[in-house]
């Protein structure tokens, strides 16, 4: 091994076959990992209209509205190869046009680093709750759960359903849209 | 050493020759077979992928390499990472699904948007188009690989560089004697 040459080509495959074998360990450190927690999730206020919904059909449909409360502790998620975790509140229901109908209402990105006890009150949606057609209105049976997608350094990525639902119904009469 | 590699070319005679074409084919191969056999055990016309964009920072940045599997039993639901193509434009998306509505008899419509974008993917859609279908998908992300693809984004954008590398290793493959 004395040219220049061939000492680089050594070093190099040397330095790219250490690196893929720490990935390679990295990923199956956390494999098994099931990154599970529970959530507290509560509504505050509920209500649903029925309006034209203008960036999708033009026909009126449910929009749903509410605030919620949220506590989940989700720090021992963390660890050397969980980079991030995406967090997501879900609504799911029946209507009549679906058989099953999931809307994310509210979602945040926490990374390895920040806090992730979550405490919140009174919180706000960050996205519209339309429904595809007239299903919310009356509908007894809203479930919100709370889940998060673990993004790794290097591995799979899992998407856990926190444990701890929150079931709600919306009114039986659409409130009018000036009113809030 | 280019001296030296001429010199070992020059004393090769017509089967050594032959012998390291069939080498050469013989890499190719396997090459393609592994690709293919990766499309059928995971279902997905592209298996693995390179993230283009930064529309889905910070979990990934462009150059970062995505293995996706498309299973096509099971339902997609919100939160999934899914690549998908607009039909009429080659690129592929990946983004995250926010709403899914699915119908009794498994008819199913999702709207997705990207994690570092403001608004939902509506605009991104063919004209007209409001919602995606199963048919849209090429796969669900399952496996995630940082910086890796940046070869061949490198690769991409500097065709010339791709020329070069793809002459090298077939001249080196030719030569060389094992």
């Amino acid at each position: 091994m004395h040219t220049f040459l061939t000492r680089g080509n050594a070093l190099l495959t040397f330095t790219l076959s250490v690196l893929a074998g720490l990935t390679f360990f990295c990923f199956l450190s956390t494999a098994l990992n099931a990154y599970s927690a529970t959530a507290t999730i509560d509504t505050v206020k509920v209500l649903v209209k029925n309006v034209p919904d203008y960036s999708a059909q033009k026909e009126k449909q449910d929009l749903g509205y509410l605030m919620f409360d949220l506590q989940a502790n989700l720090d021992p998620l963390f660890n050397w190869n969980a980079k991030q975790l995406f967090v997501f509140l879900t609504a799911e229901y029946e209507s009549l046009n679906n058989k099953l109908n999931q809307v994310v209402l509210w979602d945040k990105i926490i990374q390895r680093g920040e806090n992730a006890n979550l405490d919140m009150k009174n919180m706000n949606t960050n996205y519209y709750f339309w429904d595809d057609g007239n299903g919310l209105r009356g509908n007894s049976n809203v479930t919100l759960t709370l889940s998060w997608n673990v993004i790794p350094n290097a591995g799979m990525l899992s998407i856990v359903r926190g444990s701890g639902s929150h079931s709600f119904s919306f009114p039986n009469e659409y409130t009018n849209v000036r009113a809030q | 050493m280019l001296g030296s590699m001429l010199e070992e070319f020059q004393r090769m005679n017509k089967r050594q020759f032959f012998y390291q074409v069939l080498s050469f084919g013989m890499i190719v191969s396997s090459a393609l077979m592994i690709w293919k056999g990766l499309m059928v055990v995971t279902g997905s016309e592209s298996p693995i992928v390179v993230v283009l964009s930064g529309s889905m920072e910070p979990a990934f940045h462009r150059g970062d390499l995505l293995f996706l599997t498309n299973p096509t039993d099971e339902p997609i639901r919100v939160g999934e990472i899914v690549v998908f193509k607009i039909e009429g434009r080659d690129i592929p998306i990946v983004h995250r699904v926010l709403k899914v509505h699915e119908k009794e008899n498994g008819t199913s419509k999702f709207l997705t948007k990207g994690d570092n974008n403001r608004v939902d993917d509506r605009g991104l859609y063919a004209p007209g188009q409001l919602w995606l279908t199963p048919r849209d998908v090429v796969g669900r992300a399952k496996g995630f690989l940082p910086y890796v693809g940046m070869v061949t984004i490198m690769m991409n954008e500097y065709p010339k560089l791709k020329y070069a590398v793809l002459a090298c290793l077939g001249l080196y493959v030719l030569i060389h004697r094992e």
